[in-house]
């Protein structure tokens, strides 16, 4: 379902060529759980942003459920990353000033999505996260957990071909942390295609397949 | 993005900073109450003018000694004569056509009047009894200048409420005499205390019979001659008469100026419309002012809001999307400004005419729509640069910028 044939990314930092992915090739297939893992600055996060079309490769291409995605312009870009990718920041990113239905239904909302319909879809999703005493509260009155499941449903609720999720549990309690894993895993064995990036070995080797990034490079591949 | 989840994103974003959001309200509506409330008076001034010509009667024709426009070019003028003066056998002759209603002719001067070792400087009009009917004069006491013929010189005089209260007192003047530049003369009436006509305050007036007037200045020739038409519609043709006829008189010399109230009003009317315009044009300089503070609190905020708009790209947010929605929140922001600068204006506009009431400071309509054009104009073009800089930003630097 996505395909990285040969991807690069350099970065210049300071006149200094920074290899940020070298050479990458990588298959994710639909309905798999991988998990990246390697130290940091190894380039686990501009992996992760390439294949969730919020950076753009230097060189290779990339094919999105058979559709080759590598250079977009700006409308077609916005309307696959709408409709395909579901994003989890590590610093969950919810706007302050509105309520935790309002931040699940802001991509329906900017893609133009009538009120009744955005409520229909968030109101299943924060019954089954568990966030149904909670919607109308503003961010900062949720706990991190709370704030991280607000994400996660805010993500999905396009249904997206994939989920990617960047150091997910990395601001998050150890308890908060392995709900938030559950609850992704949980998604994932309801067919949610969904890749992690993680430092913390006990979350990535709970994945199916891992993969290991070194330099820029896939250092190991546990399959597929 | 609807329009309507648009809106309701924008005023969200406005409340949540309340400081910077009434700082830029304040700044927009200051602008458009300083359009409104300046072109509310000076349109007043102009009703007030035109008002005060009307009230003359526009069919009233002005004659004055002398052309105006072609003075220079005539064989009179280049063998170094003088116009011709206007006299009395001139208006005489103008009142003989069936178009005219009324003539009045006139002499003006200032003089002296005496009495009883009481002395004061006052403008003397000379003219006949159709004045008071032609300038909508109001007699209180006596009667005004008597009905006959107009080179009799008789030494009589009609004074103003003014004059009456500085030469007498409290005393009457009726039948009194009182001294005007060497001759005596007998007062037989005082005028009403009404008003003020062509930039005479007829309170400080004094109104002799032409020949008379003419004797104290020592004059064959007359200030101008009034003329009024029977009929607005036949303007042009009595124009048209007194020119022939004054010709005629005047061995084929055009050497006249003929002024009609319409033409008079119209230049008044374009004075005031370009001061107005003026006037509102410099106001509108502070809604630029205005245009240029968003600009500035629009950057901030875009540099505040950057995560919000990376999420929103990382989301599925286009550019335009992006556009849309912060150059929609300076729209907006505008229109409430505006608004409230309307409602300030007209506020502003009562308060003067509650003051000044013969002042009609009603704003026109033409000034409340330029304005609020100017507001919502200047809000969208100062907030497309910001804007702009927000749809650009990088969605990856945007979210690391925590
Ligand atoms: N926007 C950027 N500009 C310059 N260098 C960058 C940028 N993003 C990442 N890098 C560099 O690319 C390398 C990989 O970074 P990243 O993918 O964030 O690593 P990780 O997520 O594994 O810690 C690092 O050396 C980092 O400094
Ligand atoms: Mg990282």
């Amino acid at each position: 379902m996505i395909e990285l044939r040969d991807i690069s990314r350099t970065f210049t930092v300071g006149g200094q060529e920074v290899r940020a992915m070298d050479h990458v090739s990588l298959a994710i297939g639909a309905g798999e759980y991988l998990s990246i893992m390697g130290p940091s600055g190894s380039g686990k996060s501009t992996l992760l942003n390439i294949i969730g079309l919020l950076d753009t490769p230097n060189s290779g291409t990339y094919m999105l459920e058979g559709r080759d995605v590598t250079s977009l312009d700006d409308k077609q870009l916005a309307a696959t990353r709408s409709k395909k990718i579901g994003f989890i920041f590590q610093f969950f990113h919810l706007i302050a000033r509105l309520t935790a239905e309002e931040n699940i239904e802001l991509p329906l909302m900017l893609a133009g999505v009538a009120a009744r319909e955005r409520h229909e879809r968030s109101a299943p999703l924060i019954d089954s996260f568990g966030l149904s005493n909670r919607q109308h509260h503003k961010p900062d009155e949720l706990s991190g957990g709370q704030r991280q499941r607000v994400a996660i449903a805010r993500a999905v609720i396009n249904r997206p071909a994939v989920l990617l999720a960047d150091e997910p549990t990395g601001n998050l309690d150890r308890s908060s942390g392995a709900e938030i894993i559950d609850l992704l895993e949980r998604l994932n064995a309801e067919g949610q295609t969904l890749v992690v990036v993680t430092h913390d070995p006990e979350i990535g080797n709970r994945a199916r397949r891992r993969i290991r990034v070194v330099d820029g490079r896939l250092a190991a591949d546990s399959g597929g | 993005m609807r329009p309507l989840d648009i809106l309701r994103f924008g005023l969200m974003s406005l409340g949540s900073n309340r400081v910077r959001t009434l700082l830029m309200l304040l700044a927009m509506s200051i602008g458009v109450a300083a359009v409104v409330l300046l072109t509310g008076i000076g349109n007043g001034a102009r009703l007030y003018i035109v008002d005060q010509f009307a009230s003359l009667g526009t069919n009233l024709v002005i004659i004055i000694p002398g052309r105006a426009e072609t003075a220079s070019n005539t064989p009179a003028t280049l063998v170094g004569e003088t116009p011709r003066d206007l006299t009395l056998e001139d208006a005489q002759a103008l009142s003989r056509s069936e178009l005219v209603a009324r003539v009045a002719p006139l002499n003006i001067g200032e003089l002296h009047a005496v009495r009883q070792g009481r002395e004061r400087q006052v403008p003397v009009l000379g003219s006949t009894t159709s004045f008071l009917d032609i300038h909508h004069l109001e007699i209180a006491l006596g009667t005004f200048l008597p009905e006959e013929d107009w080179d009799i010189a008789r030494p009589v005089c009609v004074i103003g409420p003014k004059v009456h209260q500085e030469l007498f007192g409290r005393e009457s003047a009726l039948g009194e005499l009182i001294r005007l530049g060497g001759y005596r003369c007998r007062v037989i009436g005082i005028l009403g205390s009404e008003g003020r006509s062509l930039g005479f305050d007829t309170q400080e007036l004094v109104i002799v019979p032409v020949a008379f007037a003419q004797m104290l200045y020592n004059t064959s020739g007359l200030f101008r001659i009034l003329v009024e038409g029977k009929d607005p519609e036949t303007l042009p043709r009595l124009k048209k008469h007194i020119t022939e006829t004054i010709a005629k008189r005047h061995h084929g010399e055009e050497d006249v100026t003929i002024i009609t109230q319409d033409s008079v009003l119209a230049t008044f009317d374009k004075i005031l419309k370009t001061l107005t315009l003026t006037v509102a044009g410099i106001a509108a300089i502070s809604l630029v002012v205005a245009g240029i503070l968003i600009m500035n609190v629009m950057l901030m905020s875009v540099a505040q809001r950057t995560a919000e708009i990376g999420l929103c790209k990382a989301l599925g947010a286009t550019q335009g999307k992006i556009m849309t929605m912060l150059v929609s929140e300076a729209l907006l922001l505008s229109a409430i400004g505006g608004v409230m600068g309307l409602m300030l204006g007209f506020a502003g506009a009562f308060g003067i005419a509650q003051v000044y009431p013969e002042l009609k400071t009603m704003p026109p309509v033409w000034a409340v729509a330029a304005a609020m054009t100017t507001a919502l104009g200047t809000g969208f073009i100062f907030s497309l640069l910001p804007a702009r800089r927000a749809a650009r930003l990088d969605p990856i630097r945007a979210l690391a910028g925590h």
